[in-house]
C-alpha cells in the first residue's frame, strides 16, 4: 500500500470518533490541491497526500474547537498544531493528528520561473512526481524539472518532516535534511545596508492589495474578524492606499506572531503578489530562539516565551546609560 | 530650548506613570537642562506598551522613540515591565530587518528618584538619535490627481 492508502484506511478508521477529517485533495488546477473535509467514508477515496499537498490544514482547527476533529498533517503542519496546543486555542483531546513522513511539497511560483517562458503555468494540464523529477504535461508536450529546483525553501531547512506529537503515524520516519535552522536567509537580508533594505520593502509593499490572505492562510491568527487591521477606534490602519499602511499591517502580523510563528510559509506562499512577508516573522524567530531557546510548536512543553518572564533574563543585555 | 544646535528631531518617549514619569518629573522640580525633542506619552505602566506603539510610532514620523519603566522588582503592579522587557527586546529585532536602524528604538528603566539619571537618559539618547538625524520614511498613498484638481479650484 502506498502511505496516501494507508492515510486514506487511517481517515476511514478514524471517522466514527470525529465529525471530519481534514487534509487535501486534487485542486482546480494541477499544481495545486485543495483541502478536503472527509464526513464519509466515501470522502476518503478523494484524499490526496504528496507533493502538492502545500496548504497548511492546521488553519481550520480553532473553529472546531469544542468538538472532535481529525487532521492530517505533514511536519511542518504539526508544528503549527503543537503551538496551537500551547497556546490553549485547541485542546488535545479534541483532535486526532494522523501523520506522516513529509517528503517536500512544490512552490509553485518556483515553477512559473523554472519554466523560463517555455510554458505558461496555467496551460499545464496534468503533473506527477518521477523520483526526483516534477513531469509536467503541457500543450506543447512533457517538460521535466528537477524537483530541488521547485520545492519549497522551507522543506531545504526542515528539522521536523515527522509529524510530531502525531496520534497514528503512517510510514517509516525521514531523517531530517539539515540538524540546524541557521537563519541564512534572514542574515543575508540583513547583510545589505538599511538604505537598501527599505529600498527593499517600499518596492515589494508597493504591490500589497491589502487582501489579508497572508493573514487568513496563517494558522496562528486565530481572531479573525477581531483583528486589528479591521478595527477603527483604535484606528491602527486607514483605508489609504499607501506603502506605509501595508507595511504596517505586516509590522501587525509579524509582531503578533513574535514567539508563534512556527515558520509554515503560508503567509508567503498565500500573498497574490508574491511578497516574501515569511522574512519578518523569521527575524523575529531567530530572536526568540537566541533569547528563549523556544521554537514554536516544539519547545511547548513550558508557557510560551512572551506569555511569561523570568526575574533575571541570561541573554537580556540591557543598555546601561 | 534645545540643547543641540540646529533641527529639533521628533523622539516620543512612553513612560510608566509610576517611575519614569515621576523621574521625568523629579528632573523638572530639580530645573535640569534637556533637549526638547522629547514628547512623553504617560502609560500605566511598561507592561502597557504595545509593542505597536513603538512601531506605529517608527513608521508614522518619530525620528526615534525611548521608552522607560520602573526598574526589575520595582513595577507597582509587579510583574508589568518583566513582560515588557521581553516584548522589547524581541520587537527590536524587527528593525533590522525592515531598514530601519535598530538605534532608534531604546528602552531603559528609570525611578521616579532618579531625576539625574533620567536627564542622562534623556541627553545620551537625544545626542544618539541625531547623530543618527532624521529617519526615512515610507510614503503615505500618492494624493489622487482628483483631489488636487479640486484643492486647486
Ligand atoms: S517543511 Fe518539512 S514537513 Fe513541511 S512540507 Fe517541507 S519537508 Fe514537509
Ligand atoms: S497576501 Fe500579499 S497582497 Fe495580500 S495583504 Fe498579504 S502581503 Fe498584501
Amino acid at each position: 500500500m502506498s502511505i496516501q492508502e494507508e492515510l486514506q484506511a487511517v481517515i476511514k478508521e478514524a471517522l466514527p470518533d470525529v465529525s471530519c477529517v481534514i487534509g487535501w485533495r486534487e485542486g482546480p488546477e494541477p499544481l495545486r490541491a485543495a483541502p478536503l473535509f472527509v464526513r464519509t467514508p466515501a470522502d476518503a477515496d478523494a484524499f490526496r497526500s504528496g507533493y502538492f499537498a502545500v496548504n497548511n490544514p492546521a488553519v481550520f482547527l480553532p473553529e472546531y474547537k469544542g468538538g472532535k476533529v481529525g487532521v492530517v498533517v505533514k511536519g511542518c503542519d504539526a508544528r503549527s498544531v503543537g503551538q496551537l496546543l500551547a497556546e490553549g486555542l485547541i485542546r488535545r483531546e479534541e483532535v486526532k493528528v494522523i501523520g506522516f513522513p513529509c517528503n517536500g511539497v512544490i512552490d509553485v511560483d518556483k515553477v512559473a520561473v523554472a519554466l523560463a517562458g517555455a510554458c505558461d503555468p496555467g496551460e499545464i494540464q496534468a503533473a506527477r512526481e518521477e523520483g526526483d523529477e516534477l513531469v509536467l504535461t503541457t500543450p506543447s508536450g512533457e517538460i521535466r524539472l528537477r524537483k530541488t529546483a521547485v520545492t519549497a525553501d522551507k522543506c531545504g531547512r526542515c528539522l521536523f518532516p515527522n509529524a510530531l506529537d502525531a496520534d497514528v503515524f503512517v510510514g517509516d520516519t525521514l531523517e531530517p535534511a539539515v540538524s540546524a535552522d541557521d537563519y541564512a536567509d534572514v542574515a543575508a537580508f540583513e547583510a545589505l545596508s538599511l538604505e537598501k533594505r527599505m529600498d527593499f520593502w517600499e518596492q515589494e509593499m508597493s504591490r500589497c492589495v491589502r487582501c489579508y490572505a497572508c493573514r487568513n492562510a496563517c494558522p496562528m491568527c486565530v481572531c479573525r474578524e477581531h483583528c486589528v487591521a479591521l478595527s477603527r477606534d483604535p484606528r491602527w490602519l486607514t483605508q489609504s492606499d499607501g506603502v506605509r499602511d501595508k507595511m504596517f499591517f505586516q509590522i501587525i502580523h509579524a509582531s503578533h506572531l513574535a514567539g508563534r510563528c512556527t515558520g509554515c510559509g503560508e503567509c508567503q506562499r498565500a500573498c497574490p503578489a508574491r511578497i516574501p512577508v515569511l522574512l519578518l516573522k523569521r527575524a523575529l524567530s531567530r530572536r526568540v530562539e537566541d533569547l528563549f531557546a523556544y521554537r514554536a510548536g516544539v519547545d511547548v512543553a513550558g508557557p510560551p516565551p512572551l506569555l511569561s518572564f523570568a526575574l533575571e533574563e541570561p541573554k537580556i543585555k540591557e543598555r546601561d546609560w | 530650548m534645545s540643547v543641540l544646535k540646529g533641527q529639533e528631531l521628533r523622539i516620543i518617549g512612553f513612560l510608566c506613570n509610576w517611575c519614569s514619569y515621576g523621574g521625568a518629573d523629579t528632573a523638572g522640580i530639580g530645573r535640569f537642562v534637556q533637549p526638547t525633542d522629547l514628547r512623553v506619552v504617560r502609560v500605566p505602566c511598561s507592561g502597557r506598551i504595545n509593542p505597536l506603539f513603538i512601531m506605529k510610532a517608527l513608521l508614522y514620523g518619530a525620528d526615534g522613540v525611548l521608552v522607560s519603566g520602573c526598574h526589575p522588582r520595582d513595577c507597582h503592579y509587579a510583574e508589568g515591565n518583566f513582560y515588557a522587557r521581553r516584548r522589547l527586546e524581541v520587537i527590536k529585532a524587527l528593525l533590522p530587518a525592515l531598514g530601519i536602524d535598530p538605534r532608534r528604538f531604546e528602552y531603559t528603566w528609570v525611578s521616579a528618584s532618579e531625576g539625574r539619571r533620567w536627564q542622562h537618559v534623556v541627553e545620551s539618547f537625544t545626542m544618539q538619535i541625531h547623530d543618527l538625524g532624521p529617519a526615512r520614511r515610507l510614503p503615505d498613498a500618492p494624493e489622487l490627481d482628483v483631489l488636487k484638481m479640486v484643492a486647486a479650484e
